[in-house]
């Protein structure tokens, strides 16, 4: 039994259908990304999935009771409602300050929980998030571009946290990101969306797949090359890299 | 002291004080998720509710209390177009003070004192008033108190609150029915002119004082309270209108606020 099942999902903003002939199922403990250009419909679809927007046709179910948690692409505090980083994780259910605590630690921002929530900077905020987020001991986590607005060591660190997130509760991941060469190596299928779904699989078979191409081709060489680099390393010949490249520190962080 | 036990004195107070509970609370919710405007629009319906409820002769509050509510329906149904929500706002809230002042100036002259219900007409609350008000202060504190986590969870973002189970849409909807039932029990006291001056007043100030949400509930509540009581006395004194004057003494205690506020940041 999945954990999210749709099927032939629509979803149209007035009269543009922004998903359509949508079906993808998430098993639990796997991790799912889905990339695809601005505009096509990747956090529409996520909010879909999780129930926050009507699709126009089609079925989602969801395992009943599905825990989920849910990390906004961002989040605005208006400052004109005060409230702590605790209190904020005590909706809307009341967890107790015990919970509240170990959430933060294993975050890293255990020393957040009495500032106000409004005062926090991009990546705090993203580790609360997530903190709140598994608070509930989730089945399934979803991530909507969780790392905009963090710098490249500061979004792979994030995506690091959320691996070690996954081995620990045993849930699965679904994200949307436009980092591929980040998220790639920790996924273990690609969903690459453009309205419809182009192609799936894994890191592998999809980013050498036509439909990709065509999609990322030119616009993110850069990424790809270094995607396929960091993939040839850990997939390749299984050795750990010994010379210096980009995301070499990546790896020491890691130990 | 035999001000204080003043038959009307009392009976002033009692509503002025029911009202100020009523509006504490609810009052943070409209600060927070930036309801002014819509406050004013629902509001400004009151005048053309009066005038219905005396076309129909159905009692004042629930003639207030249906077309407020329907305000707040229509808002909520026409918001999404191509007019802005500040545009529409405007447009509604002041299409039906208009509306409901034509309307009003239709009626016998002798049927409606306009006054009383744009300013207020504290002096002359009937036990039967008094019932309307601490019900309606009732209902609108209890709903919040037992929806309070949801509301707030809510406010947050509405994907966070779909994600852990809950219903913004219907939340959003049982709002607009407690500022329909607000605006509904606060006509006699303040007044359809200042009745959002009654919600968002004290929870600014409030702001200022607190550092959670249920402090800032509990902060702009006393305020009302004691600008209700103030103002009233300072309407006794001065010869001034109720309502107004307990608009002033809670503006006076934002500034107050504020400037402390200030100086503890320098």
């Amino acid at each position: 039994m999945p954990l999210i099942d749709a099927q032939d999902i629509e979803i149209r903003h007035g009269a543009t259908r922004a998903v359509f002939g949508v079906s993808l199922s998430i098993e639990a403990g796997e991790i799912v990304t889905i990339v695809g250009p601005n505009g096509s419909g990747k956090s529409t679809l996520l909010r879909a999935l999780i129930g926050a927007i009507p699709t126009s046709s089609g079925t989602i179910k969801r395992a009943p009771n599905l825990r989920v948690g849910y990390v906004p692409q961002k989040l605005h505090v208006d400052p004109a409602l005060p409230m702590t980083v605790r209190r904020f994780l005590n909706l809307p259910r009341r967890v107790g300050a015990k919970a509240v605590r170990a959430a933060l630690t294993r975050t890293g921002v255990q020393e957040l929980e009495k500032k106000q929530i409004s005062s926090l900077s991009g990546g705090q905020l993203q580790r609360v998030l997530l903190a709140r987020a598994i608070l509930n001991d989730p089945q399934l986590l979803v991530l909507d571009e969780a790392t905009q607005g963090l710098d490249q060591p500061g979004s792979a660190d994030f995506y690091r946290l959320i691996e070690a997130l996954r081995d620990e509760i045993g849930c699965a991941v679904l994200m949307v990101s436009h980092e591929l060469h980040v998220v790639m190596s920790a996924t273990d299928r690609v969903i690459c969306l453009n309205g419809h779904i182009c192609c799936e699989g894994t890191p592998a078979v999809v980013t050498a797949t036509e439909a990709y191409r065509e999609l990322f081709g030119s616009g993110t060489g850069g990424a790809l090359a270094l995607y396929r680099h960091d993939h040839d390393h850990e997939h390749s010949d299984g050795q750990a890299c010994t010379h210096d490249h980009d995301h070499h520190h990546e790896h020491e962080a890691a130990k | 002291m035999s001000d204080l036990l003043d038959d009307f004195m009392i009976r002033a107070i009692l509503a002025a004080v029911g009202t100020a509970l009523a509006c504490g609370a609810l009052g943070c919710f409209v600060v927070w998720r930036r309801m002014a405007y819509f406050g004013d629009a629902t509001a400004h319906a009151a005048i053309l509710g009066v005038a219905l409820a005396l076309l129909f002769s159905v009692s004042i509050p629930l003639g207030v209390l249906i077309v407020a509510l329907a305000m707040g329906l229509l808002v909520g149904a026409l918001s999404g177009g191509t007019t802005t929500p500040d545009s529409l706002l405007g447009v509604l809230s002041h299409g039906a003070l208009a509306i409901g002042l034509v309307a009003v100036s239709l009626m016998p002259k002798a049927r409606v004192d306009l006054e009383a219900y744009l300013f207020g007409d504290i002096l002359v609350v009937s036990r039967m008033d008094l019932l309307v008000i601490w019900g309606g202060a009732a209902v609108v504190c209890g709903v919040l108190a037992w929806r309070w986590q949801a509301l707030l969870a809510e406010i947050l973002s509405n994907d966070l609150a779909y994600a852990s189970g809950l219903n913004p849409r219907r939340d959003r909807m049982l709002l607009t029915l407690l500022i329909a039932a607000v605006v509904a029990v606060s006509i006699k006291v303040v007044g359809a002119l200042l009745i959002t001056a009654m919600l968002i007043i004290p929870a600014a100030a409030a702001r200022l004082i607190a550092r959670g949400p249920e402090g800032m509930a509990v902060w702009a509540t006393i305020i009302g309270v004691v600008a209700a009581v103030g103002g009233l006395y300072g309407a006794r004194e001065f010869g001034t209108p109720a309502g107004p004057s307990i608009i002033c003494f809670a503006t006076a205690i934002f500034c107050v606020a504020s400037a402390f506020g200030q100086l503890r940041r320098a």
